[in-house]
């Protein structure tokens, strides 16, 4: 297992109080796995993201703990982050066509900032040289100026210094959404990195869950800080057992639908405020479904295998999994073995 | 009689010191839009879609070709004729964050409107204006007035955009990636507007980079490579039946829900993961492998199928690249979807270039071929 995340809690330090943008999340990465994060904007995916590579100043981690390949990863330490990122940890920007430093030229740049994480630039030269062949780049690239090459070029360029020392966990924060039709180029270059093991996993975090259907794994949902849903992303797309889930992919539209044939439906109303989040489950006032139970707040259980979700209508339909020894007699009677499946079952919020 | 005219639009940028470069970013680019329909553009960054959407609300002029709006030319406007041309033609644009002044409240482009076109509309009946715009965008008036815009979410100003454009007589909106800052939830309602406008009798040409929303709202598509236009007609048809290459290779890379762009079992064996530390990649995988081949497994043939359906140019004139040279003759290897957003497509002309007329004269823009009723498509390069 690459990545486990538990029970993260990363506020956003305002004048006003502190915005709880990730409130409790616990969930795990495979080795090898792609891992889509989707949600609106402000439900606290791109902290979450950043979070794990570079907390920023006004970011405060208040709670939880983050395991990379067995060993802790140290979030909060600025200082002791640096010895892992890029190394174990690595990212790729959200305008990651502006990412390179604009007076350095390519080759230059790297060096720099190789030999910042202690390793020898020549050692790493070779394979810098052939994986920028890989992605379609001229080998003198190095010997270029960003600003010389065209948006596309540098995008590339960019993923392939940010994966340079094979790092245990890639973040792409928006990169397919550079506002271009070649989102396609850009979702299977990153399959091509995790397939020749340049990196071990990914997340990848969009908006756009169209996109996260083609190239991850699994798809993770989140909704205002918290955990929605996650389960492989067939299961997301196909039979997703959110509200929010199910009104994020009946609002997409896809190419063959036509408004005369088939009319879409956004979802109404916007994400609360995580100034002071809402009690209970916090998309209540959006949902349809929503009745009295939904005051409390349901736990994020699995209630299929591989299939977690966080909503008492879903779990009114369909009663979790029994897990294993650990968890005897948890799931005895559906009503009652919410909470306590909740505690058995392993991606869990107190 | 069309609404809006467009006949053979081209755009020459001037670029480089000095100006001394000038870049072809439109060529002869012609179609209609009538009332209450909506022509989706779509094209990727670079392909000169939005310079078109600008050249319609005329914030600049053509180079070359004429705009006839209800049967008269405005491309050569003034700004005190172009006024009453603005009470018909308005647009929105993509960022809906940068389009408010954030110093002042959201609802000042409503009193910027009454300034140039009502000054004496007061009181009572501009308020009843304001509130039946609103309506029509499906807002609350006591949500939306009286607010600084960063307390409107996206959605919300991107539809105060559109009131203040219905607050003038408008026939036709220009809405140039009005969706594309939104979030998937709040799009859709956008969208839904805009076809209830459109239903009304509005003339949209909406300009988009994502093919679904093109589809999804649109009654014709222009698809533009390059500043010129590779294929256009009935939504349906382009979509259902795509006839040029690139319309095709458009199609086959747009991300979709339910299908998979191509099957995991094609790309490179997971075995090459298993020795993939620093240095040590198997160079013999690398060598003579480009991205393409890595990339898309089915190869060339299954992205760029020949049409049959309209005539091949063969040994047509050999265009420079970016650089200005010539390449050799003989066949190149088709340009890949990898490379399409470093192809200057748009054709340049260095120091010493020749006057913006003669620029015009030399761009060779074939006139598209209509390959069914309704359907037109250009003339592929035999390369």
């Amino acid at each position: 297992m690459t990545l486990k995340v538990d029970d993260l809690r990363i506020s956003y330090r305002t004048l006003r109080g502190d915005v709880k943008a990730v409130d409790g999340v616990s969930f795990s990465i495979a080795d090898g796995e792609i891992m889509g994060l989707a949600g609106e904007s402000g439900c606290g995916k791109s902290t979450l993201g950043n979070s794990l590579i570079f907390l920023e100043g006004r970011m405060k981690h208040v709670g939880g703990t983050v395991e990379l390949d067995g060993a802790n990863l140290p979030i909060a330490d600025y200082k002791a982050m640096n010895r892992h990122r890029l190394r174990d940890v690595s990212v790729v920007p959200q305008y990651a066509m502006s990412a390179l430093n604009p007076t350095r030229k390519i080759g230059r740049m790297t060096s720099d900032l190789i030999k910042s994480r202690g390793t020898d630039y020549r050692k790493v030269l070779e394979e810098f040289k052939r994986r920028i062949d890989l992605v379609g780049l001229p080998q003198n690239v190095l010997n270029m100026y960003p600003f010389e090459l065209s948006g596309g070029m540098r995008q590339r360029t960019t993923m392939v210094i940010s994966t340079l020392l094979n790092p245990s966990l890639l973040i792409g924060d928006e990169i397919t959404s550079a506002l271009d039709v070649t989102q396609r180029a850009v979702g299977e270059m990153l399959m091509e990195f995790r397939d020749r093991g340049f990196v071990k996993s990914m997340i990848v975090i969009t908006h756009d869950l169209s996109v996260l259907a083609q190239i991850a794994d699994s798809i993770l949902v989140m909704y205002a800080g918290k955990l929605a849903e996650k389960a492989s992303s067939g299961t997301i797309v196909d039979h997703p057992l959110h509200p929010y889930t199910q009104m994020l992919i009946g609002s997409l539209p896809e190419v063959g639908l036509r408004y005369d044939e088939a009319p879409l439906t956004g979802i109404p109303g916007r994400p609360p405020s995580l100034l002071n989040p809402p009690t209970g489950c916090r998309f209540r006032d959006r949902c349809p479904f929503a009745f009295d139970k939904c005051v409390e707040e349901p736990p994020f259980v699995e209630l299929r295998p591989g299939h977690e979700v966080a909503c008492w209508k879903a779990m009114d339909e369909n009663s979790p999994v029994r897990t294993e020894p650990a968890s005897q007699g948890a799931s005895a009677s559906q009503g009652a073995s919410a909470s306590q499946g909740a505690s058995a079952s392993q991606g869990t919020q107190s | 009689m069309s609404m809006l005219e467009i006949r053979g639009v081209s755009k020459v940028y001037r670029t480089g010191t000095f100006g001394g470069e000038l870049k072809l970013v439109l060529r002869r680019v012609s179609f209609n839009i009538d009332r209450g329909e909506v022509v989706s553009l779509i094209g990727q960054s670079g392909s000169g879609k939005s310079t078109l959407g600008k050249i319609i609300l005329r914030l600049s002029a053509p180079s070359g070709g004429s705009i006839n709006f209800e049967g008269t030319d405005i491309s050569t406007w003034g700004k005190s004729q172009l006024r009453d041309y603005y009470r018909h033609v308005q647009g929105v644009f993509q960022d809906p964050f940068s389009s408010y002044n954030p110093l002042y409240k959201a609802d000042r482009v409503f009193e910027m409107v009454r300034t140039v076109y009502f000054p004496k509309l007061h009181g009572q009946q501009w308020h009843d204006k304001i509130e039946s715009a609103l309506e029509s965008v499906a807002l609350n008036p006591g949500d939306v007035l009286n607010k600084f815009p960063h307390q409107l979410s996206g959605g919300q100003q991107q539809r105060l955009l559109i009131a203040r454009a219905l607050l003038l007589e408008v026939k036709l909106l220009v809405a140039d990636e009005i969706i594309s800052m939104l979030d998937a939830s709040t799009r859709v309602d956008v969208l839904n507007l805009l076809v209830d406008l459109k239903r009304k009798g509005l003339g949209i040409l909406f300009i988009t980079h994502d093919l679904s929303l093109g589809s999804y709202i649109s009654d014709k598509t222009v698809i533009l490579r390059g500043g010129a236009i590779v294929e256009m007609g009935d939504t349906q048809k382009v979509f259902g039946n795509p006839q040029h290459s690139y319309t095709q290779s458009l199609l086959t890379a747009v991300p979709q829900l339910h299908r998979r762009w191509a099957s995991a079992g094609e790309r490179a064996p997971a075995a090459v993961a298993a020795n993939g530390t620093v240095g040590a990649l198997a160079p013999a995988l690398v060598a003579n492998r480009s991205v393409d081949d890595a990339l898309f497994p089915d190869g060339e043939g299954a992205r760029y199928s020949k049409s049959s359906l309209y005539p091949a140019r063969t040994n047509g004139p050999q265009k420079p690249d970016h650089t200005g040279n010539i390449t050799g003759p003989g066949p190149g290897p088709r340009p890949s979807l990898m490379d399409i957003p470093d192809q200057p497509w748009q054709r340049r002309f260095g120091f010493g270039a020749p006057k913006l007329a003669a620029v015009l004269a030399a761009d060779d823009t074939q006139p598209l071929v209509e390959c069914e009723p309704g359907h037109f498509v250009a003339v592929e390069d035999e390369l």
